[in-house]
């Protein structure tokens, strides 16, 4: 397994000459591998974007280290590192450059010298994998919001980054975008062996991660696979945070005098656990 | 105040070569008092409908009655100030509005442009704050040191300190924490309840209309296509598809719950809490005859 980033004791605050230091992020270690899909939760000013921003470079902590594929980030090789991360921000507004979706999407593909042929390519196929291609010449800032963050995501696409990074890049999606773009990293990670790190507070997103960190008031609380973080229960709500659907429902129904086992991180894992402890004769 | 949507047709830069047809014949009913949410897919004209619920935009066909006003396509309004007092918006990201030095002043600004007096507006500000959840002391604060959470309340606070009758909703909760959202929903729907505000809901999210929605408008390609009570749009899953919604997530799980145990639970559920009783019901009628 390669390690493609890591994080060690980073501690990040935003005013460092204030009497009283407050930490944006505190002490935070953790690792992405090749392959893997790393999900960020947490509440709102937890400390999660401002990890996603240490990550890509655009702030620098206070202390710790931070290595991305082997090699550790200083202001020398920032912008070789950065070339090989694709970031999404949530607000699409903030990120447009081009007059059209087109423009938009080979911005950065000009930056870093892709020959033109390769660039019409790359831009083409990376709206179609969000379903942006008929809007090729429209102009982005009539498109409507949804539409204006796929056609960020294709942005980040088209450079064929190794680690791409999702700022809550979905939050302003609708319910069809959403699952569209879920479907896309998801596609995009079984095809290409593309590495995902998505800060979210969709839970239903998160779930599909391989490994999640659950950041509160800038401290890692806990990280592990999504039934270890979603096992947390009362704890996750008490930090802000929810249960998935199935697992907030098994609840509910045990409350009612339901018979149920198991847990149960999919609705079909509970649609059956009902049946067989409740209706099955 | 109730505000009736007839025949409403809107195109944006009309009578140029850049006009864009956004509305075609929309008739929706407001009544007094009641939650209505407007859902529809992306570009199905939600959003234009909503800048006419307070005349920012005018129609340019049919007319609209937003309680005693009218407003008529084709014919100049010039007093329109009732009307945008009465009917308060909260955009989506409302914080992205905040300009004034302090919490204080930015809450005041709406009222006190309305002709409230500064002490008045204060007072509310102090009212208001509260009611949102936060704390007094925040009053003095810059809005711009505020998280993305308080400011979003702060600018609620500014919009109900106006003390309109209709509230209308723009997506309130995107962008916020699980809880954050609750919380903002519930204080809606509270408001709602107690003071009798008649709020309308714009929104993507099928799970909000069905859990807080007295009735529902469903838009679709520039249309106004159905109005009901949402247990009734709900119903029907094949007809939403053809607007390119779904039904929400509870309904679905309903529906292969009951397709695995072989038999309806008749009755519709909107909200979990309403499934989690109706199944317990069925669970102890079955063990009381086994």
């Amino acid at each position: 397994m390669t390690e493609i980033l890591s994080l060690q004791n980073i501690t990040f605050t935003y005013d460092p000459d204030q009497p009283i230091i407050k930490n944006a992020v505190e002490d935070v270690t953790f690792s992405v591998n090749e392959g893997e899909w790393i999900a960020i939760v947490g509440h709102n000013g937890s400390g999660k974007s401002t990890l996603a921003r240490i990550i890509n470079g655009l702030l620098f902590p206070q202390s710790g280290e931070v290595k991305v594929f082997g090699e550790m980030m200083n202001e020398a090789n920032i912008w070789d590192i950065r070339s090989q991360l694709g970031m999404v921000f949530q607000n699409p507004d903030n990120q447009f450059v081009g007059a059209t979706v087109q423009d938009d999407v080979a911005f950065a593909l000009e930056n870093n010298g892709v020959p033109y042929e390769d660039m019409v390519i790359r831009v083409e196929n990376a709206l179609k994998q969000v379903q942006m291609d008929a809007f090729m010449d429209h102009e982005p800032q009539h498109l409507s919001g949804g539409q204006k963050q796929r056609v960020a995501i294709a942005g980040a696409l088209a450079l064929r980054p190794n680690l791409l990074i999702l700022d809550e890049a979905t939050s302003m999606l609708d319910p069809q975008g959403r699952k569209e773009v879920i479907e896309i990293v998801q596609q995009l990670r079984d095809e290409t062996g593309l590495t995902v790190l998505s800060i979210t507070h969709d839970l239903e997103e998160a779930i599909l991660a391989d490994r999640l960190l659950f950041m509160n008031n800038g401290k890692k609380f806990a990280e592990g696979n999504p039934s270890e973080i979603f096992g947390l229960g009362d704890q996750l709500i008490k930090l802000g945070l929810d249960l998935p659907f199935s697992m907030k429902m098994a609840r509910l129904l045990q409350k009612e005098g339901v018979h149920l086992q198991g847990a149960h991180m999919s609705e079909e894992e509970l649609v059956n656990d009902l049946w067989i402890s409740n209706f099955k004769k | 105040m109730d505000i009736k949507l007839q025949e409403i047709g809107y195109s944006y830069a009309k009578d140029t070569p850049f006009e864009k047809r956004a509305l075609y014949e929309v008739n929706i009913d407001i009544e007094n008092g009641k939650y209505h949410a407007i859902i529809g897919h992306t570009g199905s004209g939600k959003s234009t409908v909503l800048q006419h619920l307070n005349a920012l935009l005018k129609p340019t066909e049919g007319q609209i009655q937003i309680g005693e006003k009218v407003i008529v396509a084709g014919k100049k309004e010039k007093d329109l100030r009732e009307v945008r007092q009465k009917v308060g918006i909260v955009f989506q990201f409302p914080e992205h509005q905040l300009f004034e030095e302090t919490v204080l002043k930015d809450i005041c600004f709406g009222p006190m442009n309305f002709g409230v007096s500064e002490e008045d507006a204060q007072k509310r500000a102090k009212h208001f704050i509260q009611m949102v959840g936060l704390d007094e002391a925040i009053l003095e604060k810059s809005p711009f040191d505020l998280s993305g959470g308080q400011m979003r309340r702060v600018a609620i606070a500014g919009v109900l300190a106006m003390e309109p009758e209709v509230v209308v909703l723009d997506e309130p909760t995107a962008g916020l924490d699980p809880r954050g959202r609750q919380e903002i929903m519930e204080l809606f729907y509270s408001l709602h309840k107690e003071r009798n505000l008649t709020m309308i809901l714009v929104t993507h999210s099928m799970e909000d209309a069905a859990r807080y929605a007295d009735e529902m408008t469903i838009m679709h390609e520039g249309r106004s296509v159905m109005q009901g009570e949402p247990r009734k749009l709900f119903s029907d899953a094949q007809k939403l598809a053809e607007y390119r919604l779904e039904v929400p997530h509870i309904i679905q799980f309903q529906k292969s719950l009951e397709a695995q145990i072989g038999h309806n639970l008749g009755k519709l559920c909107l909200t979990e809490e309403e499934l989690a009783e109706e199944v317990g019901k069925v669970v102890r009628r079955e063990r009381d005859q086994a």
